[in-house]
């Protein structure tokens, strides 16, 4: 299975190499999209993370038993449907089809599920219509 | 030969409401089903469309004057230059401007977030423009600087008025290079990453006449949601080129200059884009009605965009450096499907151009003409035919001599 999180860390949760364990031991596939995280300081980061369901679960067990708190992670990317014009440059860019035209229509749309957030689209649309937004919490206590 | 009727019976049809209207996609069925006699009775009007970044493109305002008066050198548009090397508070704003403070391609490649063309959008859409202007002071003008915010209804005028649009074809865009190109056709990845075009095709004005025998100076059209007028052939108008035997150039050929009051324009239709690594420029809704005067130029609009191509061109050598690299020709059916084949690879196809939008303003543009609300007018001039030899000159290298120096200062 493939799921994309978001992982939020006390300042002392930090100091630890969490994506090494990950790996290691839980054999997970573990695909940085964005990281806050400095020494000594709260942060997050959201991930995705591929494995069997048995070792994926496990690795999140592990996750929240060391305090780390882990949301699922949703509304990603933004398409501002009201701002872009239709152009459909973003199909050219986008690598999993999640931003796709109708051929019959011309029409642009997004698929949510689909969408991996690499940012291809969010750099060639020349109106910016897409967005890369990650719903993080301002402070993790 | 068959069928005719002239702009005064269509307009009187307009008038009462009765005029049969269909855009540029509806008769290419209507053509096929009916044929072009039976079909050339019916249709009095067909409408076009296009939406696409279209550089050349930009509004002169005037901005009514300062107390004290101000003879403006340089004036500011949140941040962006326009040009005022006219009239005391005339200004030019251009639509690929950048603010003085942008870091260009500074750090590679540039964002190129606010541009003429953004200013142009953000007064559209009712916003507060930051105006900064000043001058050197003279008895008549003696005021230096001004700084205040505007709004659209503050001025005195505000037309668009844009040197080039509307192009007749397009080149499809491809990069043969090894490194990832940020052009204004957007990016380019290497080694045929992908192929990117920009004509609304089958919908397109010129497409649909390709010959100009009735889009012509005095044209009325839509532009940016409002009306305006064909005001001139646009710079680059290059209509002597290759044609398929349906008349349609098979490369960038006729352009328009088209003018219109800003102030009853609508920012849906002049939007403010950003081209990575390129820069700032603005997407430009046009629709022109094409009068069936005669079962000729219903065949014209009748064109589809599998009977429409575009050349390949290379942005890697062959159009920065202007090498001839032969890569052939997009059928645009094919573009439109996502995917052409150059040199016998795959490539992913995407359009500058909203097809969408395109469908969009012919649909509205039918709709006015249906309600009596916009007539047609015969055009006073002609543009420049294929017949009109023009050629498509480049700047003349020469070395500038003292003969060619002095001249700036010869005044006596």
């Amino acid at each position: 299975m493939k799921k994309k999180v978001v992982c939020y860390f006390s300042a002392a949760q930090s100091e630890q190499p969490i994506i090494y364990r990950l790996v290691k031991n839980y054999d997970l596939i573990v695909n940085i999209l964005k990281a806050n995280i400095n020494p000594a300081k709260e942060g997050f980061l959201v991930v995705e993370l591929e494995g069997s369901k048995n070792k994926y679960e496990e690795g999140i067990s592990f996750l929240k038993n060391l305090g780390v708190i882990v949301e699922a992670l949703s509304e990603t990317v933004i398409w501002h449907e009201d701002i872009c014009i239709q152009c459909g440059a973003c199909a050219s860019f986008c690598p999993t089809e999640a931003l796709s035209i109708d051929r019959e229509s011309m029409e642009v749309s997004f698929n949510d599920s689909k969408c991996v957030i690499c940012g291809m689209c969010v750099e060639c649309c020349p109106t910016r219509a897409i967005e890369l937004h990650f719903e993080v919490r301002e402070a993790v206590h | 030969m068959g069928y005719k009727r002239t702009y005064e019976e269509i307009n009187e049809k307009i008038r009462k409401g009765q005029a049969v209207v269909v855009t540029a996609e509806e008769v290419i069925d209507i053509v096929e089903e009916k044929g072009l006699e039976k079909a050339c009775k019916e249709i009095d009007v067909v409408t076009t469309g296009t939406f696409g970044p279209m550089c050349s493109s930009g509004a002169f305002i005037n901005f009514g004057h300062a107390r004290p008066r101000i003879k403006m050198k340089k004036v500011y548009l949140n941040g962006v230059e326009a040009y005022t090397g006219i009239a005391a508070v005339d200004a030019y704003i251009g639509a690929g401007q950048l603010p003085e403070t942008d870091p260009e391609n500074k750090v590679y490649p540039g964002c190129f977030t606010y541009g003429g063309g953004h200013v142009i959008h953000d007064l559209l859409a009712g916003k507060d423009i930051r105006l900064e202007a000043t001058g050197y002071g003279t008895d008549c003008y003696p005021n230096k600087k001004v700084d205040t915010i505007i709004r659209l209804e503050d001025l005195n005028e505000a037309f668009l008025f844009n040197p080039r649009n509307a192009y007749q074809n397009y080149n499809c865009a491809v990069n043969l290079g090894d490194r990832t190109l940020y052009t204004y056709m957007g990016i380019l990845r290497p080694n045929l990453g992908n192929a990117s075009y920009s004509t609304a095709g089958q919908l397109s004005p010129l497409m649909n006449d390709p010959h100009y025998k009735t889009i012509g100076i005095g044209t009325r059209i839509f532009l940016g949601g409002g009306t305006g007028y064909v005001a001139w052939n646009g710079t680059q108008h290059h209509p002597n080129v290759l044609r398929g035997d349906n008349g349609v150039p098979r490369v960038p050929a006729g352009t328009l200059s088209l003018i219109g009051d800003l102030k009853q324009m609508d920012s849906n239709w002049l939007v403010g884009l950003s081209y990575k690594g390129y820069g700032a420029t603005m997407a430009v809704g046009i629709g022109i009605p094409i009068p069936i005067l005669n079962e000729d130029i219903l065949r014209y609009t009748a064109v589809r965009d599998q009977d429409i191509y575009c050349p390949i061109v290379d942005f890697n050598e062959g159009y920065p450096y202007s090498k001839p690299i032969d890569l052939g020709f997009a059928n645009l059916k094919e573009l439109k499907s996502g995917k052409i084949t150059i040199n016998g690879k795959e490539v992913i196809a995407t359009s500058q151009s909203s097809y969408p939008r395109a469908r969009k303003i012919a649909g509205i543009l039918k709709g006015w003409i249906q309600r009596g609300e916009f007539e047609l007018t015969q055009p006073v001039l002609g543009l420049p035919s294929a017949e009109a030899n023009i050629e498509f000159k480049s700047i003349p290298e020469r070395t500038p001599n003292g003969t060619s120096l002095n001249a700036r200062n010869r005044r006596d």
